[in-house]
């Protein structure tokens, strides 16, 4: 099975990204209630011309969007940074 | 009253209103910390509603505004956002002065 982190490029790569940062940061929530179910914590830059145009919650959903379906059992949670090539 | 009134309700009810893990004083999760401690340096007045004390209310707000996370911020009704929107709203000025006719006197 592909690693959720990589579970996360590969359905990003609709957005059509220049660069996406994907830091997983599970460790740091290891033991809190949250992370007993095993989910990851991520946090995430996704720099992409899709979010010209957009605002910030219209950015967010767009990200969302491809990765409902693992939120929140694989995802527990997804900070999200989502510019556009000029505000990168 | 279907859950997805008794959220209705409270969104209109409620001027700003936030949908947390925990509540105010305990919270249960960072990002609903995070958001907590926004409204809080605001001065604003706000109502909380611990999502993990009512699994309906937790189920039925991901698809009240169709987001999949919690923490959520309502203001005089319309969903602001989740916690990162909260901290770029919050940097920038703007959560000031969405809710600057609310603060209390």
């Amino acid at each position: 099975m592909m690693s959720i982190a990589d579970e996360i490029r590969t359905r990003l790569a609709a957005l059509a990204p220049e660069n996406i940062e994907l830091f997983d940061d599970s460790a740091a929530h290891a033991g809190h209630a949250g992370a007993a179910s095993g989910g990851g914590h991520f946090e995430l830059t996704i720099v992409s011309n899709a979010f010209i145009g957009k605002k910030t919650l219209e950015r967010h959903r767009m990200v969302y969007q491809p990765l409902s379906d693992l939120i929140p059992h694989r995802i527990h949670a997804l900070s999200i940074r989502a510019l556009t090539p000029d505000e990168f | 009253m279907s859950t997805q009134d008794t959220i209705r309700q409270q969104v209109t009810e409620n001027p700003v209103i936030l949908y947390m893990k925990g509540t105010p004083t305990f919270p249960q999760c960072g990002f609903s910390a995070g958001a907590v401690q926004i409204l809080k340096n605001l001065g604003v007045n706000f109502a909380a509603v611990n999502v993990l004390a009512d699994p309906e209310i937790r189920q039925g707000i991901k698809e009240f505004a169709n987001w999949p996370t919690i923490p959520q911020l309502y203001i005089k009704g319309e969903f602001v956002g989740g916690s990162d929107i909260m901290k770029e709203l919050y940097a920038s000025g703007e959560l000031a002065e969405m809710v600057a006719d609310l603060k209390a006197e």
